[in-house]
């Protein structure tokens, strides 16, 4: 540095006279690389020009209201009084997402989270909301699930072993005993399918709100009746356990669809694939069950439905789908997979069509179809089961002009997008939408020819809360694609049957209706009806809308 | 430090190009972040993988921390993209640019067996292009230019004047 200054002053002392102009080329000198800057403001300049010309083209899909804002329970909320019947597979997960879970379950997320710090799935629990509500009865006609519910309905500190517990809710052992019990103001049925529709009327008639697995029936004429009995009791909260209702990404769909942007839609394309035992309904027999710990009168079912079943398979000539055991016959099969005799079952249709179609009624207000024809078989778990493992059935709408076609197999785990596919472009839904235009369309031809619009390559991607289109750097598209911006975007992300249940609760607390009422339910069992009888038949099935029957012509 | 003068015009150019070229790149960097609505390094950061892996996944999962490294991003690299090309406040740029490149290369370290969503522009092993600008800036800041090229040299020159 006093180097340098030597060297100025001297340089000073030898040119006085060329001070000044030195002086000016020190500043020219500094300032070389300023015209660098207005390069680069050229650069970005034009670069947010073209961007913004294909923002506007992407425009049409920005949504004007945001999605509605997650209302927590508030602290004085009354206790609402819980009943849970079935404590299984799914009654498990319910109870659960209400917040309710055994210590050992507990244990086991504690360890889990120890071993890998990336599973917050303990702390997740501990972190989800108090719904405010009381686990005060449970029944479940096997023992160690009955008294699994007891501990799990206990466990309000949720904490593990040797922890502290509440009371511990009444132990019943018929759910009409729960249902007669004052102290339970409403009741989450879990059951096999062939106990849906009797328990939920039953509940219902005994003045309890419901929340009830899908499907909503087991029989076409209980399907009937139960809507009636519902509509009775309008003050009484019904709710279908559809948990997708809850997924924000089909609410945008339907906005998607409404403002025309995928053109008229004719295919509808769903599916399910799984491939693992465990997806088949091969479930895990439990090592204490006996004739002694389960209660098997109760499992074979009421009598009333199980006559509606057997008249309808014997007037169609379908016996040969009955058994092939007798109800009577104690079986721990029986019992734990139930869902693959069709005594007891509803099928793929029931179990899974029914979430895919649930889907795509939400999103485009599909009713119930003119007809349904399905085709498959028990292709792959040949152990005895009467219920296909691979069905194909084909939905025709015909005054919507539109059919939907659901596929599936039970023994490939194939990634099959849901398509809406319209003349302007396809949307394919899952958690994310993703909008693929046509090469073909009409709409969007003159900005194809613009440049703005690729067809055939994803235009639109919506992830719950962002919007993700042409104009989205590659990056965001890349971790978008895998699944991974949307732990973080809206700061939270909840699991859907928690939504589901707690908009129950909050109905049940403001009167108000929830998104997967009787309705709803109506037209999902009868579409899943039409499904499995066209199956069962060999032949299409269509729906009489004036009269609300299911007929062969 | 050696005397600034004494370089040849051919390596005060080569030198003050150099500046310029990583200046620009961390500006558009900076900018572009600036003109992205929401622009998150949350992606990049649960990306990352490695030895320090656990850090960088640490400040993505934590709101305010993510909020901050957004912050400091966008402005940081635009702030250190004006520095190298104005050549002002040039040794804070410098520094500015080695943290930054630093902190690139050790969450996203090209190992053997590191796959990463984000797709490279080329193929690396141990050395990548993060590393090799990190070592273009140390160069930069022990042959310093701006006070000969840049607004640096009105600075001192004010000092000089002052003293």
């Amino acid at each position: 540095m006093s180097e340098e200054k030597n060297d100025i002053q001297k340089e000073n002392e030898d040119k006085p006279r060329k001070k000044v102009s030195q002086g000016r080329r020190d500043a020219l000198k500094a300032m070389v690389a300023v015209p660098v800057l207005g390069a680069m403001a050229y650069g970005v300049y034009q670069k947010k020009k073209t961007e913004l010309n294909n923002r506007n083209a992407a425009e049409m899909f920005r949504f004007k209201s945001d999605p509605a804002a997650y209302v927590p329970t508030t602290s004085d909320a009354p206790v609402l009084r819980l009943g849970i019947i079935g404590y299984g597979i799914r009654g498990k997960l319910l109870m659960q997402a209400l917040g309710f879970a055994t210590p050992a379950y507990i244990e086991n997320l504690k360890e889990q989270g120890r071993i890998n710090s990336e599973d917050t799935r303990y702390r997740d629990f501990l972190e989800q909301e108090d719904l405010r509500i009381e686990i005060t009865g449970v029944c479940d006609i096997f023992d160690v699930y009955a008294e699994d519910a007891i501990r799990a309905g206990s466990n309000i500190y949720r904490e593990g072993e040797n922890g502290r517990y509440g009371r511990e809710p009444k132990r019943y052992l018929n759910y009409k005993e729960l249902l007669a019990a004052p102290d339970v103001d409403a009741v989450v049925i879990a059951t096999p399918d062939h106990w849906h529709g009797t328990m939920a009327m039953d509940a219902v008639r005994a003045g309890k709100h419901v929340y009830v697995e899908k499907p909503l029936t087991w029989t076409v004429p209980e399907t009937y009746a139960l809507r009636s009995v519902v509509k009775d009791n309008p003050h009484l909260i019904f709710q279908l356990g559809h948990q997708n209702r809850q997924i924000e990404a089909y609410e945008r769909a339907r906005q998607i669809i409404e403002k025309g942007l995928l053109g008229k839609i004719t295919l509808i394309e769903t599916g399910t694939n799984r491939n693992d035992p465990n997806g088949a309904w091969v479930y895990p027999i439990h090592e204490k069950a006996s004739r002694s710990t389960i209660d098997w009168k109760q499992f074979e079912g009421e009598p009333e439905r199980i006559k509606e079943y057997m008249d309808y398979m014997t007037s169609a000539g379908l016996t040969k789908y009955v058994g092939p055991e007798s109800r009577e016959k104690f079986s721990l099969e029986r019992f734990f997979r139930w869902r693959c005799w069709w005594d007891y079952s509803t099928g793929l249709s029931g179990d899974l069509l029914t979430h895919e179609y649930d889907a795509m009624n939400q999103i485009l207000n599909l009713g119930i179809p003119s007809s349904a024809s399905s085709s498959g078989g028990v292709y792959f778990f040949k152990d005895g089961r009467t219920v296909p493992d691979v069905l194909q059935t084909v939905f025709e709408y015909r005054d919507k002009d539109l059919t939907m076609l659901y596929s599936a197999t039970l023994a490939n785990q194939f990634k099959r997008s849901r398509k809406i596919m319209g003349h302007d472009a396809t949307m394919e839904v899952g958690n994310t939408l993703t909008v693929t235009v046509d090469p073909r369309t009409e709409q969007y031809r003159q900005k194809i020819e613009q440049g703005i619009i690729k067809p055939g390559e994803p235009f639109y991607t919506y992830v719950p809360g962002q919007s993700v289109d042409a104009v989205s750097s590659a990056t965001e598209r890349y971790f978008l694609e895998r699944g991974l911006l949307y732990s973080f975007i809206g700061g939270k992300r909840y699991n859907t049957t928690f939504l589901h249940l707690k908009e129950w609760i909050d109905c049940i607390r403001t009167g108000k209706q929830p998104s997967c009422g009787i309705d709803q339910g109506f037209e999902e069992a009868i579409t899943a009806h039409m499904g499995t009888r066209a199956y069962l038949e060999g032949r299409t099935m269509y729906w009489d809308k004036d009269n609300e029957l299911i007929t062969r012509e | 430090m050696k005397r600034v003068s004494q370089y040849s015009k051919l390596q005060l150019y080569a030198l003050f190009t150099l500046r310029v070229f990583i200046g620009w790149y961390f500006l558009y960097e900076g900018l572009a972040k600036v003109f992205t609505p929401n622009w998150s390094a949350y992606g990049y950061l649960i990306d990352s993988k490695g030895f320090f892996a656990p850090f960088f996944l640490q400040l993505a999962e934590n709101p305010a921390m993510l909020s901050a490294v957004n912050f400091i991003n966008t402005w940081g690299l635009t702030l250190v993209g004006l520095s190298l090309i104005l050549g002002l406040f040039t040794k804070a740029g410098y520094m500015g640019a080695i943290l930054f490149l630093l902190m690139f290369y050790l969450s996203h370290p090209p190992l053997l067996y590191a796959a990463y969503i984000l797709p490279t522009e080329g193929s690396y092993l141990w050395i990548d292009k993060n590393l090799i600008m990190l070592v273009a800036v140390l160069v930069l800041m022990l042959f310093p230019t701006s006070r000969i090229i840049g607004f640096d040299s009105l600075l001192t020159r004010k000092k000089h004047e002052l003293s």
